[in-house]
């Protein structure tokens, strides 16, 4: 009984760190049509600012608001001053729709590298503003602290945000619009291009966010995300990159499956587990889960 | 008079590259010979890479796994089974290539950003596969022990223009191999796939199928890589194969884009040159401990994205494939 | 208000789509431009609202030019395209499609105000509120594309093939309507259309192209009585 509540707090929480970083990729992908890996530096250079925040003024959450605030910045800079005049020049030379990927790739490796420079490779430790040891239910210690359940609270509460944001709001209207037909969404009067930067921007700071929940269970250091990107990009093929619901829905799915594989099977299931839900998926349902469309679009 | 058909020209060619190869290996030095071992090594993961990436049009981030696959199952034919080295590399090239081949079966229906996340997360996750099983050595990893140069070299022989001579062969064998089979008329069917999948499949050529045996005939390089990786540092252990070694590979073979060995001689160069010109800056401007690790890692990502922004049409091969396959 | 179109040029990779073309259309007028498929039509339309490059050439409306504008400036400023392949989102409620128009208006009143008189003129519209676009008949996504420019309250609307796939009776009541509103709210309009009968009937003028070029501009009643165009378009 113990282990199938711990399984699931567990899953919760792996859960809920996963669909920060799947929404800030399909975010992106909506937006652009590209898989930004440059997300992992993006989130952890934002931890980075983070930490440096939370050192100085002594606050946890001072340093989660810089680190959103800061990676929504640098998500903007990205897309405005990176991606777009890439793409621009996609249109001109013999180059291809494959480049923006490479593109991201290399800015990953200098933002890693960024960071490197100014932090050193050293891993750092970012304390939870919380008590990171176990509850104790029915007088044994599982393995859901405080902590834990703040991760939980947050991401749910961002994620709701986010869609109320979407489905409420003008500019959420405006996002949707631009990602399902940039063209309509000009000859509306929507002005794409800036809803473009501010999708990056969201990504941005979901990724900050994302960074400062799970670093405190980890360590910090450039290369501290990279495990949560390829995570979050299961999650997001999953559930289809077509809509936040997927990102979440498929980022449960990779949770719970991993947990329980984990606690029931071995320890050593993490990553052969994630693997599998991932070809399982592009295999059979290769849209994801929770699309309408029959095939990817890509 | 012989008749010179294209197949035998490309033999001499590569008999005369390998004999240019060992006249120069006897004149540097050792630290030369070594670099030269390690630029041999990366043209051929290089030329993995272009293989399957300009001629099948997937892109792999994935290929520092493959070669670590490659790698341990030379170090376990090696330690374990009391093979002889030479057996080790071969065994290294198949067992990667049959390992590739089943990803290929996976993987043959993705494209673009599908194809590259599935391969990024191999190689995030596929060393870290040596810490669960104990034969694999954990974080330390295994010895990969090729043994001394044979006594009928004699004494001046170091171990070090041994290590130039095997991966120079090693390098060289296969890479004519790949040359021969890319003119033949596999390469022919590739190119087309390559260049329009639907009209190639429409021309009956079974696409799914020869995509997957591009990616086999990949991972056979890139496992012999790995292999000869291993044996430049005397083991293997998961830290050798790092996410950014996949990264450094697409820089080099974008850098490459051209089909030939000097092409992929090129990227090799470059990417043992980056290390080396890092180390000179760092000379120059001084720096912290943490800069001089960080520097190589930068210096090979600003150059992918030079490259891709400004992959002009020349050297800018590899991408114009990729354009017209997508 | 005038749509003036001067020698304008319009490539399409190595083709030369639009070639050279002129013509005018006064303030309040309906300008039919007919043709073959491939004439290069929607190349017009889309040249003109901003989404492809013009080589060479000038169009101005209102005086000023709109060659090498942003399709959202242009949109913003009061041309609104219509758009082939039933412009609509599919995604979207039938009431977010309508107000995609309006969200960067300011007076959120006459948004409302112009909402309202499209949902009465085109009433299946205001059953259908909370309906998926994609759920629509093809003439509904017609109504509700064409519904979705006029909430904007344009001065120049670029229709591109409305009878497009549409049922011989939906189509009239198409026509009828667009005929009736741009009198009744004063549109500039350029209508292209493959249903060259249907469209000269209800225009002022006529434009016939051919492979990118002009054949022949005059009045719409002229050329529906031109015996060369009537046996080119009209089948008869």
């Amino acid at each position: 009984m113990i282990k199938l509540i711990t399984a699931i707090l567990t899953a919760l929480t792996t859960g809920a760190i996963y669909a920060l970083m799947s929404t800030a990729l399909v975010l992106v992908w909506r937006s652009t049509r590209i898989i930004n890996f440059a997300q992992a530096g993006q989130a952890v250079l934002s931890t980075y600012i983070g930490y440096e925040i939370t050192v100085r003024t002594g606050s946890f959450w001072i340093g989660v608001v810089a680190a959103m605030i800061f990676g929504a910045l640098l998500g903007a800079v990205i897309d405005r001053f990176f991606m777009r005049p890439i793409f621009k020049r996609i249109q001109s030379g013999p180059i291809l729709m494959i480049a923006p990927v490479v593109a991201t790739l290399g800015l990953l490796g200098i933002i890693q590298s960024i960071i490197g420079f100014k932090w050193g490779l050293t891993y750092q430790s970012l304390a939870a503003p919380v008590s990171t040891d176990g509850y104790t239910l029915f007088d044994r210690v599982i393995a859901f602290s405080p902590f834990n359940l703040l991760v939980v609270v947050f991401a749910t509460v961002s994620m709701l945000l986010l869609t109320l944001l979407f489905q409420k709001t003008n500019i959420g209207l405006a996002l949707r619009a631009s990602a399902h037909s940039p063209e309509i969404a000009r000859l509306s009067g929507i002005k794409v291009d800036f809803i473009r930067t501010l999708g990056w921007a969201l990504a941005g700071a979901a990724g900050g966010l994302a960074g400062m929940l799970y670093i405190p269970s980890s360590y910090l250091y450039p290369n501290a995300m990279d495990v949560l990107l390829v995570f979050g990009f299961v999650a997001a093929v999953i559930g289809g990159l077509e809509s936040l619901f997927g990102a979440v829905a498929g980022a449960m799915i990779l949770g719970f499956a991993i947990s329980f594989a984990t606690s029931y099977v071995s320890e050593k299931l993490v990553f052969p587990m994630a693997f599998i839900m991932l070809i399982v998926v592009l295999l059979i349902r290769p849209a994801g889960l929770f699309s309408k469309k029959k095939s990817r679009r890509d | 008079m012989l008749k010179l058909t294209p197949s035998k020209k490309r033999t001499l060619f590569f008999i005369a590259i390998g004999w240019a190869l060992l006249l120069i290996g006897d004149r540097i030095g050792e630290l030369r010979q070594y670099q030269g071992s390690f630029v041999a090594m990366y043209s051929l993961a290089i030329a993995s890479i272009i293989l399957l990436t300009g001629y099948s049009g997937q892109l792999s981030l994935g290929h520092s796994a493959l070669m670590a696959v490659g790698a341990y199952a030379g170090a376990l034919s090696i330690n374990n089974l009391h093979l002889h080295p030479a057996i080790a590399l071969v065994i290294a090239t198949f067992v990667a290539g049959v390992f590739g081949l089943l990803l290929g079966f996976g993987v043959a229906r993705l494209s673009g950003p599908y194809l590259a996340g599935t391969t990024l997360a191999l190689a995030v996750s596929l060393p870290t596969l040596a810490n669960q099983f104990p034969i694999l050595g954990g974080e330390q990893g295994v010895v990969f022990d090729v043994g001394l140069p044979p006594a009928r070299f004699g004494e001046n022989f170091s171990q070090y223009k041994w290590f130039f001579w095997i991966s120079t062969l090693a390098v060289l064998i296969m890479l004519w191999l790949i040359s021969n089979f890319v003119s033949s008329r596999y390469g022919r069917t590739f190119r087309a796939i390559r260049d329009n999948e639907t009209a190639a499949a429409l021309a009956g050529l079974n696409t799914g199928r020869l995509k997957v045996l591009a990616f086999a005939i990949s991972s056979g390089m890139a496992g012999l890589a790995g292999g000869l990786l291993v044996m430049l540092i005397s083991g293997v252990s998961p830290s050798a194969f790092p996410l950014s070694l996949s990264f450094s590979l697409l820089t080099g073979a974008v850098v490459t884009g051209v089909y030939s060995l000097r092409g992929v001689m090129l990227g090799g160069l470059v990417l043992v040159a980056i290390p080396e010109i890092a180390d000179s800056l760092v000379t120059r401007i001084g720096g912290s401990e943490g800069f001089t690790a960080t520097l190589p890692g930068f210096l090979v990502s600003a150059l992918l994205i030079l490259a891709v922004l400004f992959a002009p049409n020349g050297p800018g091969t590899l991408l114009h494939s990729f354009k017209k396959h997508n | 208000m005038t749509l003036i179109v001067e020698n304008l040029t319009i490539d399409h990779g190595a083709i030369r789509a639009i070639n050279s073309v002129s013509f005018t259309v006064p303030t309040g007028n309906l300008a039919a431009v007919i043709g073959a498929n491939g004439a290069g039509k929607t190349t017009l339309l889309r040249g003109l609202s901003g989404l492809k490059d013009i080589k060479s050439g000038r169009a101005t409306w209102n005086d000023e030019s709109i060659v090498g504008k942003r399709p959202e400036n242009l949109a913003r400023s009061g041309i609104m395209h219509v758009s082939d392949g039933k412009s609509v989102i599919a995604e979207l409620t039938v009431k977010e499609n309508l107000a995609l128009t309006g969200l960067w208006r300011k007076d959120k009143k006459d948004v409302a105000a112009a909402t309202e008189e499209v949902v009465s003129l085109f009433p299946i519209l205001g059953e259908r509120m909370s309906q998926s676009g994609g759920s629509l008949s093809g003439g509904e996504r017609q109504m509700l594309a064409i519904g979705r420019a006029l909430v904007a309250r344009p001065k120049l609307l670029l229709l591109d093939e409305p009878s497009l796939g549409l049922a011989p009776l939906i189509i009239d009541q198409i026509f009828n309507t667009i005929r009736k509103f741009v009198t009744t709210m004063n549109l500039t309009v350029v209508l292209v259309e493959q249903n060259a009968m249907g469209a000269l009937a209800i225009a002022d003028e006529g434009v016939v192209l051919n492979l990118g070029s002009v054949v022949a501009v005059d009045s719409a009643e002229n050329l529906l009585k031109d015996p060369a165009v009537r046996t080119a378009y009209l089948g008869y």
